[in-house]
């Protein structure tokens, strides 16, 4: 059926981009990438985390604007510039966290950019015309609710559907997906298939964007595969396999981008984690981090690794559980005790959390230490024996002697040094407080390669004296190349645990994929 | 009745105010310096009155320095992306600070023309009420009946969502802005039409009265939530008879800000559980849910 649609000899082509590239900060998401969308038809388009997936759709959706390249709608030229502007050039976005308002009514949402007025001199809204169009709408989706419900009321399903009357409201030639299934049971997921089944035989190009390759292969006529920002392979759907594309997904070679490991797993637990569970976020996390151990935790965008993090650290409270550090089980759970029993937390964000970005060097690497150096009753600090320790700690992550300054608060402020500098930074004030066990959240997330293999160096090094290093990570061959251990995280549960002789890029993925191995 | 349309004249400076607050509001927004606004449109007007201008010449005059007002914190709050707490707590004192050195901290007696105006009666209510009426029709249709109006609520419950969806969120923001600037000067002009004078004192601390007006009638200060009508004029009308009950009482004039305190208080404690019971709603869940 895929096949026959393609042979189709009056294909009409409605989208054609051409070598378009993007860059955030320097850093190339998107190069040189061409995409032609054929009415009537389904693109399916998959790609690791960070392959440029969403960036090309938001360019097409008029989220972010090109460097460069061309886009041609229905044969005229198209440069993209607002949401607004590709709505009415027949582009629907229905993205993975839906734009609508919950505090409005069903029918507003439909209509949030174009109400229907009473006149073109007279801005009042039509409302009758509006409850019958909306209506109307409502049906042709199979949404079972009236105009006037308060979206609030909606389920997530039903609210994707409400976000795809939406497009059928501006009569949308190009409808795109992105992942579109995250929050969907079983049954809605169904129905949006049927949906995006009928939204195709109406002559409508449709792109989808999913992790979820057996979905892919069922739905969409051609796919496209990206990698780093560039097409890896394109074709018909018959010409892939499960497992051709996941090969064509992950494809690089290993080279030499991470140090020896020169530590050795011992046989202490340095953390025990049993039952944790948070409704809705994660179910029945149990593992062990022994001292020595690098451990990796590998999972999907969305797979719940970072919400796990937060709780493990207790910024966010668990329902149940419970959490040991060297044998002690934390009572009341918060980043003071964390901190307190010996856990460090290197938050995903940097910027956002980690570091004082006006401060200098000395200043943040002495803050979460600061109780260490209190001394006697008065608590006053012992300015000489943190310096010392500042210093210490600074040169064992390697950050050069010239940006720490004579002073404290003499320094560089942080946000003029590098990334990885940033980075090294905060290595440098969690080592002061002399943890055992390290979570690290995304550690490499938008550092240089050179500055990656430092930062990996100290990983191995700080296992070494003794620690437990928890790693979260989206780039798999980082964990592969760093971990003792992968656990591998879907829908908020731990799915597979696998030793370092077991270590398989394609058996790990197809773990994140599907919660099981392929075939 | 006859105390209520005591009360609806007192309210009426407060709501016209308050209704432009409740707009800001709306799209998470927040304006400190509707009360300068409304001492230095009052203090032109003033100005030319004195100098022997017609009051329809003072009336405009007034409301082009509160639109310039409103298009300052428009211009930093959107285009520059500061704080609209910080731009409008700067205009605040701009704006006290340009008026008290225009009047050298000296209360103007006006001509007797603006509190003819003040005191004029049609159909058995007075001017103030009347303006007081007409903004507040005027908000509550724009708000509940036109696109623009419904963009409003979108911004406030989720300003990146709005922008992906279409809406145009700079534009709306700026008017919104210029629009409760403008209401904040209108009611400044009312102000001294009820009373025939400028004092140095004429509108401190009334942004406070305002956001509490809104907060009372059911705004949320998140964003997205509330209603000029009934809502604004609801919370405008307690808040003025709570001080004519306090007034009638003879309580110790010192003790009103610690009242009104209270009031807003609980308002506000209200509004933050009602929305964290929202977040808890919209919680973002990993887990599918079960078909």
């Amino acid at each position: 059926m895929n096949a026959s649609a393609l042979s189709k000899p009056n294909q009409v082509r409605v989208l054609s981009m051409e070598a378009v590239s993007k860059a955030f900060f320097d850093v190339p998401v998107l190069k040189n990438v061409s995409l032609q969308l054929v009415a009537g038809q389904v693109l399916g388009l998959v790609g690791e985390n960070g392959a440029g997936k969403s960036t090309l759709m938001n360019i097409l959706g008029g989220v972010v604007t090109p460097d460069s390249g061309t886009i041609e709608l229905a044969g005229a030229p198209y440069v993209p510039d607002t949401p607004l502007l590709a709505r009415q050039r027949g582009i629907a976005f229905i993205h993975q966290e839906l734009n609508l308002f919950a505090n409005l009514t069903v029918a507003e949402n439909l209509f949030i950019t174009g109400f229907p007025k009473r006149s073109k001199l007279w801005p009042m809204v039509d409302r009758a015309a509006m409850r019958k169009r909306a209506a109307e709408l409502i049906a042709a989706v199979d949404l079972e609710t009236t105009p006037d419900t308060p979206l609030a009321n909606l389920s997530p399903g039903e609210r994707q559907l409400v976000e795809i009357a939406k497009a059928l409201s501006i009569d949308a030639r190009i409808v795109i997906f992105d992942e579109p299934t995250t929050s969907l049971s079983v049954r809605e997921t169904e129905r949006l298939f049927a949906l995006i089944e009928r939204l195709r035989e109406e002559g409508r190009a449709i792109v989808y964007i999913s992790h979820a390759l057996d979905d892919v292969m069922r739905l969409c006529d051609t796919i496209h595969i990206l990698r780093d920002g560039a097409v890896v392979a394109s074709g018909p759907t018959s010409t892939f396999t499960k497992a051709s594309m996941v090969k064509a997904m992950v494809g690089r070679d290993l080279e030499r981008l991470y140090p020896a490991r020169k530590s050795a797993v011992q046989s202490e637990n340095v953390l025990e984690v049993k039952g944790i569970r948070r409704e809705g976020i994660v179910e029945n996390i149990a593992f062990e981090l022994k001292a020595g151990e690098v451990l990796g935790i590998a999972g999907l965008m969305g797979s719940g690794r970072s919400e796990l993090a937060r709780i493990l650290f207790g910024i966010d409270p668990a329902d149940a559980g419970t959490v040991s550090i060297a044998g002690k089980v934390l009572l009341n759970r918060s980043p003071a005790a964390s901190i307190e029993h010996g856990m460090a937390f290197l938050t995903e964000n940097r910027r956002e959390e980690g570091l004082l970005m006006e401060f200098d060097v000395a200043q943040n690497v002495s803050l979460a230490a600061l109780p260490r150096f209190a001394e006697g009753f008065s608590g006053v600090l012992s300015s000489e024996k943190l310096a010392l320790s500042i210093k210490e700690s600074a040169l064992s992550v390697s950050i050069p002697e010239s940006k720490l300054g004579r002073k404290m608060g003499d320094g560089l402020a942080v946000r003029t040094l590098s990334g990885g500098n940033q980075q090294k930074v905060v290595l440098a004030k969690w080592l002061l407080t002399k943890p055992k066990v390290f979570v690290l959240d995304e550690p490499t997330r938008g550092i240089d390669v050179g500055a990656k293999y430092e930062i990996y160096e100290r990983i191995d090094v700080l296992a070494h004296s003794g620690a437990g290093v928890l790693v979260i990570s989206s780039e798999l061959d980082e964990l592969i190349g760093i971990c003792d251990r992968i656990m591998v995280m879907r829908h908020g549960e731990i799915v597979g645990s696998f030793g370092r002789e077991q270590f398989d890029r394609e058996r790990l993925l197809a773990f994140a994929f599907e919660g099981k191995q392929s075939q | 009745m006859m105390a209520l349309l005591n009360i609806l004249t007192q309210s009426s400076v407060l709501l016209i105010g308050a209704t432009g607050m409740t707009l800001v509001l709306l799209t998470a927004g927040i304006d400190l310096s509707v009360g300068s606004i409304m001492f230095i449109s009052a203090v032109t007007a003033g100005k030319l009155l004195s100098a022997g201008q017609s009051v329809g010449v003072a009336f405009l005059s007034a409301l082009v320095v509160a639109l310039i007002y409103g298009a300052i914190n428009g211009f930093f709050v959107v285009r520059m992306r500061v704080m609209a707490f910080i731009v409008t707590l700067s205009t605040l004192y701009i704006g006290r600070g340009f008026g008290l050195w225009a009047t050298e901290t000296r209360a103007m007696n006006l001509p007797d023309s603006i509190g003819a105006l003040g005191s004029a009666r049609f159909l058995g209510l007075q001017f103030p009420v009347w303006v007081a009426a007409i903004v507040v029709v005027g908000a509550h249709v724009w708000l509940s009946r036109t696109q623009s109006g419904r963009q409003l609520y979108a911004i406030g419950q989720d300003r990146e969502a709005a922008r992906k969806a279409g809406i145009p969120v700079a534009r709306l923001d700026s008017v919104v802005f210029l629009v409760c600037g403008l209401l904040a000067g209108l009611a400044g002009f009312v102000a001294i039409a009820q009373v025939g004078v400028v004092s140095p004192s004429l509108g401190t601390q009334r942004e406070l009265s305002m956001i509490a007006a809104s907060v009372l009638g059911g705004t949320s200060l998140f964003g997205g939530r509330g209603r000029v009508f009934p809502g604004t004029v609801v919370g405008a009308l307690l808040i003025t008879s709570v001080e004519a009950t306090l007034n009638t009482m003879n309580v110790d004039p010192y003790l009103y800000p610690l009242v009104t305190a209270g009031i807003i208080f609980g308002a506000v404690a209200i509004d933050s559980f009602r929305n964290q019971q929202a977040l808890r709603r919209a919680l973002r869940r990993i887990r599918p849910l079960r078909a």
